[in-house]
C-alpha cells in the first residue's frame, strides 16, 4: 500500500502571482499596441529606438519575467494535473525551470543588446 | 389527457462483474406512457421488463441524490431529467458516472468522493459551551449558507471535473469544497483559519482552473466554482 | 450458504433522522456500533422532508408545550399516548436548540433566533388560533437537519455499513433480540450483525400504496422483520394522506405552503376550507383537509380535465417570500407539475404520506409487546424510532412537523435507553439462536432458486392498487372486506416471486424481491385492522360509522379507544388500552374534534 501524502501548504501565492502576472502582461501588451498604432515600429530604427528607451526596456524586462513566472505555474500545473508518477513530474519540474530561466537570460540578452 | 404509449430507444452501458469479462453497450428499447414524464420513470420501466439492468434510486423527486448518471454525455438526475427534453428518435444514451470505479451497470463506487468529502471536515467546529438556547445568527449571515447547504452529494459535478478526474485522491472537488466553504462561512464555525490552512495546497483546492462543468451539471443549480473562488478570496484577504 | 457472525455491542438499523439522532447517542457514549443502511445516508427520506420541527420555542409569538401538547392529542383523535405525547413536546425544545448547535442552518428572524412558521393543527392557547412553531430551514427542513446529522456522525466516527440490506431480526426462544442478518448489496454476503441492542430507525412503507409521496426505499423493512419474529404491529389502520401531492406525480408540496399564506381552491375558484374548518380554514389538520378535498372531487368540484385535483394557489404571495421561503416548492412545480407557482395555481390532491402506526415502542424507545397479562412489556434488546415505531405519539393522525420531531426525541431516547441497558449488562453476548439465521438463508436461497414464479414488479403494483382501491381516504365497509381477500391472494403471490437476475453483486432485483416480502406484512397489517376497526377516528373513516350523540363523526370511544395489536401468525388481533394519563399534567380529556 502506497501512502498518499497531500498538505504542502502552498498554491495561494502562486495562484495569486500567476493573476498579477496576467494582469502586468496585459498592460505591458496595451501599452505595445498602443505604441504601434502611435508608430513607433514604422520602421526598423524607429523600431529600435523606442525598445532602447530605458523605460520600456525596464517593463519589457518586467513582461519577460511575468512571463516566465506565469508560464512555470501554468506548466507545473500541467505536469500536476496529467503527470501520476512523482518522479516523472520532479524531472519536467526542472526541465521546465531550466528552460524558463534559460528563456529568460536570453531575453534579457537580447533587450540590453539592442 | 392521453396515456398514449410509446416507444423509447435507449443505450445503456452495463457491466456485471459476475457474469461479464467487460463492459458493453446495450441497446433496448421501452413502451413508456404519457404519465412517465421523467428519465427515472421510463428507466422504472425499463427494469420491469428486464430486472437485471442497475441503478440506484430513491426519492425520484430529486433531494437524495441517487440516480446520477450520465445522460447523453452530460452528468445528471434521472428523476429531474424530463423525457421530452430528449431529441426525437435518436437513443438516449446512459452511462455511469465518470472517473468512478463501476460496480454494476449504472451503480458507481463513490468511496473516493466522500473520503474527499470527509477530508474537509464537514461538520459545524465551535468550542465554546453549548449555550442553553440556541446561537444567535443575523438573517444576514445565514443568508451566506444559501446555494451551499443545498448540495445533495450526488457527485454529478466532482465527476464532471477533469481535475478530479486525474487527482481523485488529492483534489478535494467541487463538492467538497462546496461543503467547505459552507463551514468557513458559517458565522457559528470557529475553524474558519485551521479550514483555509487545511486547503492552502497545490492538490486540495488550487487543481480547480474554473473551467465550471461543475456548475454546468449541478441538478440543484449550485455553483461550487463561486464556492471555490471566496476561498481564495478568503486566503488572500488573510495573508495581505 | 454461507454467512459470518459479527459482534458489536449495538446496532441501529437504518441512518435516516432516528437512525442517526440513536447513532450519536452511542458513538459518543463509545459503544461499538454498527449502522446499517440500505443507501447511503444522506439519501434517507428524512431528506425530503419540507415544512419544519415542532418547538414550542416561541420565538415570533408566546407559545408553550402544553400547548403543544394539546394539538398533538386533539391531532390524534385521542388515540396518541399521552405520557408520550407529553414527553415529546417537552423534551421538544431541547432536541431542536441540540440540532442547531450541531450545525443546521435554520432560517432566522431578525433577533438572531431560529425563524418559526404556523403549520397545520398547531395552535395557541388550547386550540384558539394557529401559532408559530414549526422551525424551518426553508422548504427544505428535512435536508438540512439529515445532512446536520450526518455530519455530526462523521465528527463522532460512527461506524457505517453503507448499502446493507437488513434482512431478519435474530430473536431467541426467550423472546429477547440478538440482533440482525443482514446482506451486503455489493456482494452479496450475509452477515449476522451479533449485538446487545438492536434499534430499528427502518423509517414507513408508503410504498404499499400506488400514489404515495414517499421514495422507493420507504419498503416496511423493519416492520416486516418485526412482524416475522412476532412483535405485533400497532394502529397500521391508520395512514396520512398528505393534503396537498403533486397530482399524478405524487410529489410532496409542503404544508408550509398554507403556513405561508397558500390556499386551496376548487374549481369554482371557492376557497373551500372555510365550509369544512371554519377556524384553521385551510390549516386545519392533514386528515380534516385530505377528506374535505376528497370529498370537493368527488361531488364534482374537482379541477383538470377530469376534475381529479384541486388548485393550491400561492399567487396572492409577494415572489420574494415564495423564492425565500419556498424556494424548492418554486422547483418541484417547474419539475412535476410544469407550472410556475408564481404565476398559477398547483394542481394537488390528497397522496399517502405517513405511517402512524408502527412497532409498538414506549416514550424511552423500548419495543414493548404484552406479556402474561401487561400490556407493555418492553422485548430485552429491541428499540425502535420514528415513523418505523409507534409511541404512540400521532395517534389516529399525525400533526406536520411532528415527524421529524418524532424521530429527534425518540431516536434521541432509544439511544439513551441503549446505552444505559448496555451498562447495565454484562460484557458476554447470549448465544445465537439457530432458527433466525435459518429464516434469512432460506428467504435468500428460495430466491436464488425459484423458476416459474410471481413477477417482483407486477405482484407490487397489485399489491399497491388493491392498497389504494381498498383503503384510501375514505373506506368503506365491503370494500375494506373484499380488500382482506385480495390482499391475501396476492400474499401468495409475493410467497413465490421469481427474479431472473442471479448475479451476486448488487443485485437490485433481489433487493426487491427482498423488500416486497416486507411491503406486504405491513398491506395486510393495514387491511385487517383496518377492517376490524369499525369506527372513524383521524386518518380512519369509513361510511358504515354514524355521526351519532355517542359517537360523534362516527367516533367511538366507547368500544374503540385501544391501540390495534396485528400479528403475523394466523393475522391475529389484539388490542391494548390508550395511555390518557399523561406523565405531570391532567389528562386532556375526550371531546368532539373541530377545527
Amino acid at each position: 500500500m502506497k501512502r498518499l501524502v497531500v498538505g504542502a501548504h502552498y498554491g495561494l501565492m502562486d495562484w495569486l502571482a500567476q493573476r498579477v502576472t496576467g494582469v502586468l502582461m496585459a498592460i505591458y501588451t496595451v501599452i505595445i499596441f498602443a505604441a504601434m498604432l502611435g508608430g513607433a515600429t514604422a520602421s526598423r530604427e524607429a523600431w529600435q529606438a523606442f525598445m532602447a528607451n530605458g523605460f520600456i526596456r525596464f517593463i519589457t524586462f518586467l513582461f519577460i519575467i511575468s512571463l516566465c513566472y506565469h508560464a512555470w505555474v501554468g506548466v507545473r500545473d500541467i505536469w500536476m494535473d496529467y503527470v501520476n508518477p512523482a518522479a516523472m513530474r520532479v524531472i519536467l519540474h526542472v526541465l521546465t525551470l531550466l528552460a524558463l530561466v534559460g528563456y529568460a537570460g536570453w531575453a534579457v540578452q537580447i533587450i540590453w543588446r539592442l | 389527457m392521453t396515456n398514449a404509449a410509446r416507444t423509447v430507444h435507449f443505450k445503456i452501458y452495463r457491466y456485471d462483474p459476475d457474469q461479464d469479462a467487460k463492459p458493453y453497450m446495450q441497446d433496448i428499447s421501452v413502451e413508456i406512457e404519457s404519465t412517465d414524464r421523467k428519465l427515472l420513470d421510463a428507466m422504472v420501466k425499463l427494469k420491469a421488463q428486464d430486472d437485471s439492468i442497475s441503478f440506484r434510486r430513491s426519492c425520484r423527486e430529486g433531494v437524495c441524490g441517487s440516480d446520477a448518471m450520465n445522460i447523453n454525455g452530460k452528468n445528471g438526475l434521472a428523476c429531474l431529467t424530463a423525457m421530452d427534453s430528449f431529441p426525437e428518435g435518436k437513443p438516449i444514451v446512459l452511462r455511469p458516472l465518470p472517473g468512478l470505479p463501476v460496480i454494476r451497470d449504472l451503480i458507481v463506487d463513490m468511496t473516493q468522493f466522500f473520503k474527499q468529502y470527509n477530508s474537509i471536515k464537514p461538520y459545524l467546529i465551535n468550542n465554546d459551551p453549548p449555550p442553553e438556547r440556541e446561537r444567535l445568527q443575523s438573517p444576514e449571515d445565514r443568508e451566506e449558507l444559501d446555494g451551499l447547504y443545498e448540495c445533495i452529494l450526488c457527485a454529478c459535478c466532482s465527476t464532471a471535473c477533469p481535475s478530479f478526474w486525474w487527482n481523485p485522491d488529492k483534489f478535494v472537488g467541487p463538492a467538497g469544497l462546496l461543503a467547505a466553504y459552507r463551514f468557513i462561512a458559517d458565522t457559528r464555525d470557529q475553524a474558519t483559519s485551521d479550514r483555509l490552512d487545511d486547503l492552502e495546497d497545490p492538490y486540495r483546492l488550487f487543481r480547480c482552473h474554473t473551467i465550471m462543468n461543475c456548475v454546468d451539471v449541478c441538478p440543484k443549480g449550485l455553483n461550487p466554482t463561486k464556492a471555490i473562488g471566496k476561498i481564495k478570496e478568503m486566503m488572500v484577504r488573510r495573508a495581505v | 450458504m454461507t454467512y459470518t457472525v459479527r459482534k458489536f455491542d449495538a446496532v441501529i438499523v437504518g441512518a435516516g433522522g432516528a437512525g442517526l439522532r440513536a447513532a450519536i447517542q452511542l458513538s459518543e457514549a463509545g459503544y461499538k456500533t454498527a449502522v446499517l443502511t440500505k443507501v447511503f445516508p444522506t439519501r434517507s427520506h428524512t431528506v425530503a422532508a419540507q415544512g419544519g420541527v415542532a418547538a414550542s420555542l416561541g420565538n415570533s409569538e408566546e407559545d408553550h408545550w402544553h400547548w403543544h401538547m394539546y394539538d398533538t392529542v386533539k391531532g390524534s383523535d385521542w388515540l396518541g399516548d399521552q405520557d408520550a405525547i407529553e414527553f415529546m413536546c417537552r423534551k421538544a425544545n431541547e432536541v431542536v436548540v441540540e440540532l442547531e448547535h450541531y450545525g443546521m442552518p435554520f432560517d432566522r428572524l431578525d433577533n438572531g433566533k431560529i425563524y418559526q412558521r404556523p403549520f397545520g393543527g398547531h395552535m395557541s392557547n388550547f386550540g384558539e388560533k394557529p401559532v408559530r412553531r414549526s422551525c424551518a430551514a426553508a422548504d427544505r427542513t428535512g435536508h438540512a437537519m439529515l445532512h446536520a446529522m450526518y455530519q455530526r456522525n462523521i465528527k463522532v466516527n460512527t461506524q457505517f455499513f453503507v448499502e446493507w440490506q437488513a434482512l431478519d431480526l435474530v430473536r431467541d426462544a426467550d423472546g429477547d433480540v440478538l440482533g440482525v442478518t443482514a446482506m451486503d448489496m455489493e456482494t452479496g454476503e450475509i452477515v449476522v450483525f451479533h449485538a446487545k441492542a438492536t434499534i430499528f430507525a427502518t423509517g414507513g412503507s408508503g410504498r404499499i400504496y400506488y400514489s404515495s409521496t414517499n421514495a422507493f426505499i420507504n419498503t416496511g423493512d423493519g416492520l416486516g422483520m418485526a412482524a416475522r419474529a412476532g412483535i405485533p404491529l400497532e394502529d397500521m389502520e391508520f395512514w396520512q394522506f398528505h393534503p396537498t401531492g403533486v397530482a399524478g406525480a405524487g410529489v410532496l408540496i409542503t404544508e408550509g405552503v398554507r403556513g405561508e399564506g397558500g390556499i386551496l381552491r376548487n374549481s369554482d375558484g371557492e376557497r373551500f376550507m372555510e365550509r369544512y374548518a371554519p377556524n384553521a380554514k385551510d390549516l386545519a389538520s392533514r386528515d380534516v383537509v385530505s377528506r374535505a378535498m376528497t370529498t370537493e372531487i368527488n361531488e364534482g368540484r374537482g379541477c383538470g380535465p377530469n376534475k381529479d385535483f384541486v388548485l393550491l394557489d400561492i399567487t396572492h404571495l409577494p415572489p420574494e417570500t415564495i423564492m425565500k421561503r419556498l424556494p424548492g416548492i418554486h422547483e418541484i412545480g417547474l419539475q412535476f407539475a410544469g407550472v410556475d407557482c408564481l404565476k398559477e395555481p398547483l394542481p394537488v390532491v390528497p397522496t399517502c404520506h405517513y405511517q402512524m402506526g408502527g412497532i409498538p415502542t414506549n416514550y424511552l424507545g423500548q419495543v414493548v409487546v404484552p406479556k402474561d397479562g401487561e400490556s407493555s412489556v418492553p422485548v430485552q434488546g429491541f428499540y425502535a424510532a420514528g415513523e418505523c415505531a409507534c409511541a404512540s405519539v400521532h395517534g389516529a393522525n399525525r400533526l406536520g412537523t411532528n415527524s421529524l420531531l418524532d424521530l429527534l426525541v425518540f431516536g434521541k431516547s432509544a439511544g439513551e435507553t441503549a446505552v444505559a441497558d448496555l451498562g447495565k449488562s454484562g460484557n458476554a453476548h447470549k448465544p445465537l439462536p439457530q432458527e433466525a439465521i435459518d429464516r434469512t438463508l432460506a428467504r435468500v436461497d428460495r430466491l436464488n432458486h425459484q423458476k416459474v414464479g410471481a413477477d417482483v414488479h407486477d405482484t407490487r403494483l397489485s399489491m399497491q392498487r388493491a392498497m389504494q382501491k381498498h383503503a384510501g381516504v375514505f373506506r368503506f365497509k365491503d370494500m375494506l372486506a373484499a380488500g382482506v381477500d385480495r390482499i391475501t391472494e396476492i400474499e401468495q403471490e409475493v410467497a413465490r416471486t421469481q427474479i431472473k437476475d442471479k448475479s451476486k453483486v448488487f443485485n437490485t432485483a433481489r433487493i426487491e424481491a427482498l423488500e416486497l416480502d416486507n411491503l406486504i406484512e405491513v398491506a395486510k397489517a393495514t387491511i385487517v385492522s383496518a377492517n376490524a376497526r369499525t369506527e372513524s377516528r383521524g386518518a380512519h373513516v369509513r361510511d358504515d360509522a354514524t355521526d351519532t350523540p355517542e359517537t360523534p363523526d362516527g367516533r367511538d370511544d366507547k368500544n374503540w379507544l385501544k391501540h390495534t395489536l396485528w400479528y403475523r401468525e394466523g393475522s391475529r388481533l389484539d388490542y391494548k388500552p390508550v395511555h390518557m394519563k399523561p406523565m405531570s399534567v391532567d389528562t386532556i380529556e375526550l371531546k368532539k374534534r373541530a377545527y
